[in-house]
């Protein structure tokens, strides 16, 4: 079972037959509406309290150093800059390749995650490593472009090799009720990006309310989407614990509706290793044990690596590490 | 040639009508000179029994009406006694030694206190509950309701007066009522045809005339009652309902003297057939925080 | 180098027992000191270990008689004649104190109890800091608590307390009796005596008078004699139904004011509307906090049918995911039963409902080998008549039926002698307010559960008692409040 969804070749895609339910609900745009205006709402105070009782679990010893290196493994390595360089590229690939280089059993991330134009430099940085390629597209971050630009965004990054897509939603579109259209441009983003994995940016920050975060959820859903992603990162609030909490929900409900199953991604705000085992604890306890698997749930970070290394370094050696210990790529 | 009067027959109260004693039993009211005054329906248990039910019906109502419509109603029992005023005179004055001005003032203070409880009903929730302000984010406030089927055993020696006093706060946060006496009956079911024609409804306020000791037992024991007002019984009788009322957590009211109904009346029998409310709703951030809000 | 699928759990995180710095013996409090009780000794258990943790030397009679005299004394000359604002600084005083020993106490109350440390580290210890810290501030304000200019105190009062929130109970019982200016003599649970230990340590060191409050150590007997004691003005019990019942009868006829706050069939309904994530948090929340062990717990789930069977699915997945085991550790969501005569008392009651015909569904959680400690139980196709569905279970065994309209879950939630608490799941909040007003029920919590605060008064309806705890009603239940003018005392025969 672990191998099969460990492998993005075996794992069942949205290609695979849904049930006939999804067809009837999305046949229209109306349709569609009702459906995610029929979705049991979420209770913010309800959701908050848990997502702060669950992040106050202690995870001790020889769990730590697991989750510490799930999650490192987790890590969509992430520079989206105006000013990124090839070698800034360059760097940022060999840092996810190795973290801790000198440092024996440390993982390597999941991916790097870069623009469009610079997914060649990193494509040549890790190929034969494992660490997967993933490109922001589909006029990110705001999205605000034809669906045309953002379908030839897409190609870019896919012709050049990307294996992941991180694809941004119409906001604008979702919050003005026209689901459907942001429906259609999913699954078109979806069918341009070939065998690339799409992550679908919802953008939480700005849809406002949990019971938005669960219908934008369900859309990218029904409409193809691999991953449903917090953040662009250039939104605050970027991340939380209680909208991946909500986003958990989604994808668990997704399989219990459909066998399918799909991941997760928050972005933006996870600076720490405190941070990121709350986030662990929360897949392990909203959408179970199979979820703390790096095919399906990532971290959209940067920072949050170098301290996920250096706690690391203090399993292991007994006493706290410093940053001049690790590097700033 | 003079009218030969036609006496009326005293009977007891229950669910709004006016019927006799299931057991068909009487007791004679005779007058300060030992001449009969009536014959009054002598209350058994399951008089008792069928004005709980009968209480139990109008709590229903009762509780769930308005309390501006709760203030109307006892407004309007006010007015109805003012009307009688000269036969509630006659009948304080046949059963005692009374002068007509004291009888009169009674019947005056018995306007007045329902009057005065008639202003309450729309005040007990603001001036009794509370917004609460607790250290998360939920509303929550604190209300009083109506505890339910309230029995009371009318006060000795104030038969119109104390008898008003003790039943007007019962009914003004919304109870119903069974009021047990062993005064003067002529007093109590004349007051009770006044409340009948005061537009309360059925069954919250019903009048048993009868023997204490007798019937409160039962009322004490009766699951389906809630709470007890013995203002009217001696020491003992009060110990021992008390100890009845005990196997159902009944809440029992005993003054803690002799009260003086000519007094204002405070809030203490309106407090003490209330039941504190406390509900809890969150208050969710209108933004995604992240948690913030608490 | 693996990069895929890292085997992770949670390892075991214990809190320390050093912390809890448990000695091997404790004393009684009366008068302002620790001594020796007439008693006999009594040895208080660990439940999450089932060994012994410390003993008790128990008060006798004398020490009973001793302790009221005291707390008379200290009513009389200094505790009554003092200021309000002077109260209410020693008040303040043993707010502190409880904080700056918070995590003290959250260990000795997680080894004497069984309740996971999580819950006395974060609901149970701050809670009753909290109480001191609100209570303090009425003492300098009786005259604004609507119950007229000079609220005066009653004097003396008796407390007993349970065994299911030894300090918080403590805290809810002692600290509104202190601040309308009682004294208390107050008689912990046998199985839970050393939380309340620590906290008369707390209030020695704050300088309270001795005599303010006295701790006597026993069981149910000494309980008896306490709450029937004649030289007490205020008797206040927090237990069971049964005994609520005892004492009521045996005050009859004192005029003794009475607070009980007694047991609970908790209903928490859901609505096919409700939030549902929410709602199983909810459901979760208020039958297996402290296990269950709790008199408000929503120990009854009413949902509707047309979510019955996705709700229990998602519930008994949810339950699946707690973890019951040692109360020490902080990852622990469900602690052990508080002894073996509860454990003994819940086992008993859901052999019942298996035999009337309700199925059980248990946690699959692995259970430690010592200690008292029960699965996650759920029972589905009950009925109203079944016994779990009328008698309080006190442990974390849930009772399931279905209802179809508002009107039948009103109805089916208010069928029951008790009314302490009930919850309500629903996005409509039209019909929130409407349940809320149509249940018979001390406390009602829409959309959340087993929610406490000092400043929200807390009680029962029916047969869960009567009084309130915490906020202005709760004040009202430690001072002199009937307002109804008498008459002057008949002059007697000879007098006349």
């Amino acid at each position: 079972m672990t191998s099969a969804l460990t492998d993005p070749t075996e794992a069942p895609s949205s290609g695979d037959a849904l049930p006939s339910w999804t067809t009837d609900v999305t046949r229209n745009e109306s349709s569609l509406r009702r459906f995610l205006a029929g979705l049991p709402g979420v209770d913010p105070v309800g959701i908050e309290q848990r997502a702060a009782a669950l992040a106050t679990r202690s995870i001790k010893k020889a769990s730590k150093l697991a989750a510490i290196d799930l999650a490192i493994a987790m890590v969509d390595l992430t520079t989206l800059e105006g000013a990124d360089t090839p070698g800034k590229i360059r760097g940022l690939a060999r840092k996810g390749i190795d973290p801790d280089p000198g440092t024996e059993g440390v993982p390597h991330v999941a991916a790097v995650c870069v623009y469009p134009d610079l997914v060649e430099a990193a494509v040549e940085q890790v190929r034969g490593t494992g660490v997967k390629v993933a490109s922001v597209a589909t006029a990110f971050p705001s999205g605000r472009s034809s669906l045309a630009v953002k379908l030839a965004d897409t190609a870019l990054a896919v012709r050049a090799g990307a294996d992941e897509v991180d694809m941004v939603i119409d906001r604008g579109a979702f919050l003005a009720g026209r689901v459907g259209l942001v429906f259609e441009q999913i699954q078109a983003v979806k069918q341009a990006c070939g065998s690339a994995r799409l992550k679908v940016i919802l953008e939480t920050g700005e849809l406002a309310t949990y019971d938005n975060v669960r219908r934008a959820s369900w859309l990218a859903l029904l409409a193809g989407g691999d991953f449903i992603k917090t953040s662009t990162g250039k939104i605050s609030p970027a991340a939380t614990l209680p909208v991946t909490h909500v986003m958990l929900q989604a994808v668990r409900d997704w399989r219990e509706a459909t066998g399918q199953l799909r991941a997760v991604k928050p972005a933006g705000g996870i600076r720490t290793t405190k941070d990121a085992l709350r986030y662990l604890v929360a897949v392990r306890e909203v959408a179970g044990p199979q979820w703390l698997d790096p095919h399906l749930f990532r971290f959209g970070a940067s920072s949050v690596l170098n301290d996920l290394v250096m706690q690391r370094r203090t399993q292991l050696e007994g006493h706290y590490s410093g940053p001049d210990y690790v590097t700033v790529d | 040639m003079t009218h030969l009067g036609v006496p009326k027959t005293y009977k007891l109260f229950i669910g709004g009508a006016f019927p006799r004693s299931e057991s068909g039993r009487t007791f004679a009211v005779r007058r300060a000179d030992g001449t009969l005054a009536a014959n009054a329906a002598l209350a058994s248990r399951k008089d008792g029994r069928d004005a709980v039910v009968a209480a139990r019906k109008g709590f229903g109502s009762w509780s769930r009406a308005t309390p501006y419509n709760r203030g109307q109603v006892l407004y309007r029992m006010a007015e109805m006694l003012q009307g009688r005023r000269s036969e509630f005179v006659a009948l304080l004055t046949q059963g005692s030694d009374a002068g007509s001005d004291a009888a009169g003032a009674e019947v005056d203070a018995a306007v007045d206190r329902l009057v005065h409880y008639a202003g309450w009903t729309d005040k007990i929730t603001a001036v009794f509950g509370s917004a609460n302000p607790v250290s998360g984010p939920f509303f929550s406030y604190s209300a009083p309701e109506p505890t339910g089927v309230v029995v009371v055993l009318a006060p000795t020696g104030s038969a119109l007066l104390g008898l008003v006093s003790a039943v007007a706060p019962v009914l003004a946060s919304g109870n119903a009522c069974v009021l047990l006496t062993d005064q003067d009956p002529c007093v109590a079911v004349t007051f009770a045809e006044t409340v009948a024609t005061s537009d309360l409804p059925g069954g919250v306020l019903n009048v048993l005339t009868g023997v204490l000791a007798e019937v409160a037992p039962h009322l004490a024991a009766h699951a389906d009652v809630n709470a007890l007002d013995l203002t009217g019984a001696d020491p003992t009788l009060r110990a021992s309902l008390a100890a009845d009322a005990a196997d159902t957590v009944k809440r029992v009211y005993v003054p803690a003297g002799t009260p003086d109904f000519t007094a204002p009346p405070g809030t203490a029998r309106l407090r003490a057939f209330v039941e504190i409310k406390t509900v809890w709703h969150p208050v969710g951030a209108l933004a995604l925080s992240g948690g913030t809000s608490y | 180098m693996t990069s895929t699928h890292l085997d992770w759990d949670y390892a075991p995180a214990p809190e320390s027992p050093a912390i809890g710095a448990v000695r091997d013996r404790y004393l009684p409090f009366v008068d302002g000191v620790f001594a020796e009780g007439r008693g006999p000794d009594l040895d208080t258990v660990s439940p999450g270990t089932g060994e012994r943790l410390a003993t008790v030397s128990t008060s006798g009679r004398e020490d009973l008689e001793l302790a009221v005299a005291a707390a008379r004394r200290a009513q009389q000359q200094v505790w009554g004649p003092m200021s309000g604002a002077e109260r209410s600084k020693y008040l303040f005083r043993i707010a502190r104190g409880v904080a700056e020993r918070a995590r003290e106490l959250a260990v000795v109350e997680t080894l004497d109890n069984g309740k996971p440390i999580k819950e006395t580290r974060d609901f149970d210890v701050p809670t009753a800091a909290q109480h001191f810290f609100y209570h303090a501030g009425w003492a300098d304000k009786l005259q604004h608590l609507g119950l007229g200019p000079d609220p005066a105190p009653l004097g003396v009062a008796g407390q007993v307390i349970p065994w299911n929130f030894p300090l918080l109970m403590a805290a809810w019982k002692i600290a509104p009796a202190l601040a309308a200016g009682n004294t208390v003599v107050i008689k912990p649970a046998e199985t839970t005596p050393l939380s309340i230990l620590v906290l008369a340590e707390i209030m020695a060191d704050a300088d309270l008078p001795p005599g303010v409050v006295n701790v006597l150590l026993g069981a149910g007997d000494l309980g008896s004699a306490l709450v029937t004691h004649p030289g007490l003005d205020k008797v206040a019990f927090t237990g069971s139904t049964a005994v609520g019942r005892q004492i009521a009868r045996s005050l009859a006829g004192t005029g003794r004011p009475l607070t009980l706050e007694l047991g609970g069939k908790g209903a928490n309904i859901v609505f096919e509307d409700a939030a549902q994530d929410q709602a199983v948090e909810g459901v979760v929340n208020g039958v297996f906090f402290n296990g269950g062990q709790v008199c408000c717990a929503g120990s009854r789930l009413l949902v509707q049918e047309s979510v019955a069977e996705e709700f229990l699915a998602r519930l008994q997945a949810r339950v699946e995911t707690l973890r019951v085991g040692d109360p020490m550790d902080k990852n622990t969501d469900v602690g052990a039963i508080n002894s073996p005569a509860q454990l003994a008392r819940i086992t008993a009651l859901v052999d019942a409902g298996v035999s009337e015909g309700a199925t059980a569904w248990r946690s699959s959680c692995p259970l430690p080998e010592r200690g008292y400690f029960l699965s996650p139980t759920i029972f589905t196709d009950a009925t109203a008549s079944m016994r779990i569905a009328r008698e309080e279970i006190f442990g974390p065994v849930l009772t399931t039926m279905t209802f179809r309209t508002p009107d039948e879950a009103v109805a089916k939630a208010n069928n029951t002698p008790y009314g302490l608490s009930a919850g309500v799941w629903t996005e409509k909040g039209s019909r929130a307010m409407g349940m809320a007003a149509a249940l018979r029920a001390g406390v009602v919590w829409d959309n959340t559960f087993n929610r406490f605060d000092p400043a929200a008064s807390f009680g029962g309806y029916q047969e869960s008692g009567f009084g309130r705890e915490g906020g202005r009603a709760g004040m009202a239940a430690y001072l002199r409040t009937d307002d109804e003018p008498q008459l002057a005392p008949q002059p007697t025969e000879a007098g006349a």
